[in-house]
């Protein structure tokens, strides 16, 4: 059975919360890490967290507006090391600023999806996610 | 092939909704095309044979209106004159192509090819034959991804 990991990167709490219960709930996997901006997401990455931990195949889902680092900074940083740079992320934002969403497609995301889009218990994120996993290949899925 | 037949049915929603197939084997793309008319879901797909005839399309008759469209490629790997990792290198250093959203749906598993398109920045990495039985699940992808994904404009 192929076995995808998730790093979920977002800020807000309740939000973290419930994007994790739901993909769980999906049973899409259970390995599922979550940083609270991207400083925290390049340590997991890094494998420097003190107790979070991942492993490809991963797909990262991240927010735009984050402290400390921002989703943008954090995707900058990623591109720019090679370890990170063919690494799929999908961002999940709740801004609709188009300069936000070329700059994220500009860095080599796989999709912009709109919080507001997602429906509730973000069942259309979840449809996305399931069938992205079960048609699509990733980096270090074999 | 015409794709006129994927036009009659005036499938549900997804207005302005396009696919541009990029296929040297009529078969598959037959295939394909066949898949998301019974599914109806797909507006339109146009089929081109390679990578050159992809160019061309995108830079020639569809260039006053590329903005407009919800458009999605779908790139064979091996193709003749030009295959899909030179199509991809040639659609991600021109300024008014390089946001395309790009899936590659190809027979090859191997992992130097899925490294060099996401490194060229492909939405997604399709092995065909994992694809589902006549490319059934490749068709719910992309509709679930034209649901979901908010497009570069």
């Amino acid at each position: 059975m192929r076995d995808v990991q998730f790093l979920l990167v977002e800020d807000d709490d309740l939000q973290g919360r419930n994007v994790i219960r739901a993909i769980q709930k999906a049973r899409i996997t259970n390995r599922i890490a979550w940083a609270e901006d991207g400083m925290e997401a390049i340590e997991i990455l890094n494998g420097c967290h003190p107790w979070s931990r991942v492993s490809p195949p991963l797909i990262v889902l991240l927010d735009l507006t984050l402290p400390r680092m921002s989703g943008l900074e954090f995707l900058r940083t990623l591109r720019a090391d090679p370890r990170f740079q063919s690494l799929v992320c999908f961002v999940l934002t709740g801004s609709d600023k188009s300069e936000d969403i070329a700059a994220a497609y500009d860095l080599n995301v796989a999709g912009v999806i709109e919080k507001s889009r997602v429906g509730e218990d973000f069942r259309s994120l979840l449809r996305l996610l399931e069938s992205y996993w079960t048609v699509v290949r990733i980096p270090g899925d074999h | 092939m015409s794709p006129d037949h994927v036009f009659e049915k005036r499938p549900k929603a997804m207005a302005d909704a396009e696919i541009l197939l990029v296929e040297d084997d009529d078969f598959e793309a037959k295939t394909v095309i066949r898949a998301f008319s019974e599914a109806r879901i797909a507006n339109r797909i146009t089929r081109v044979e390679d990578g050159v005839e992809a160019l061309e399309t995108l830079l020639g008759d569809w260039a006053a209106n590329l903005g407009e469209h919800k458009l999605i490629l779908l790139i064979d790997l091996n193709m003749p004159r030009m295959n899909g990792i030179e199509l991809l290198r040639e659609i991600r250093s021109d300024p008014k192509l390089r946001r395309l959203v790009c899936f590659v749906l190809t027979t090859s598993s191997s992992e130097q090819d899925i490294a060099d398109a996401y490194d060229l920045n492909v939405a997604g990495y399709v092995v065909k034959s994992q694809a589902g039985e006549d490319f059934r699940q490749l068709v719910q992808l992309i509709d679930d991804y034209w649901t979901t994904v908010r497009m570069p404009e």
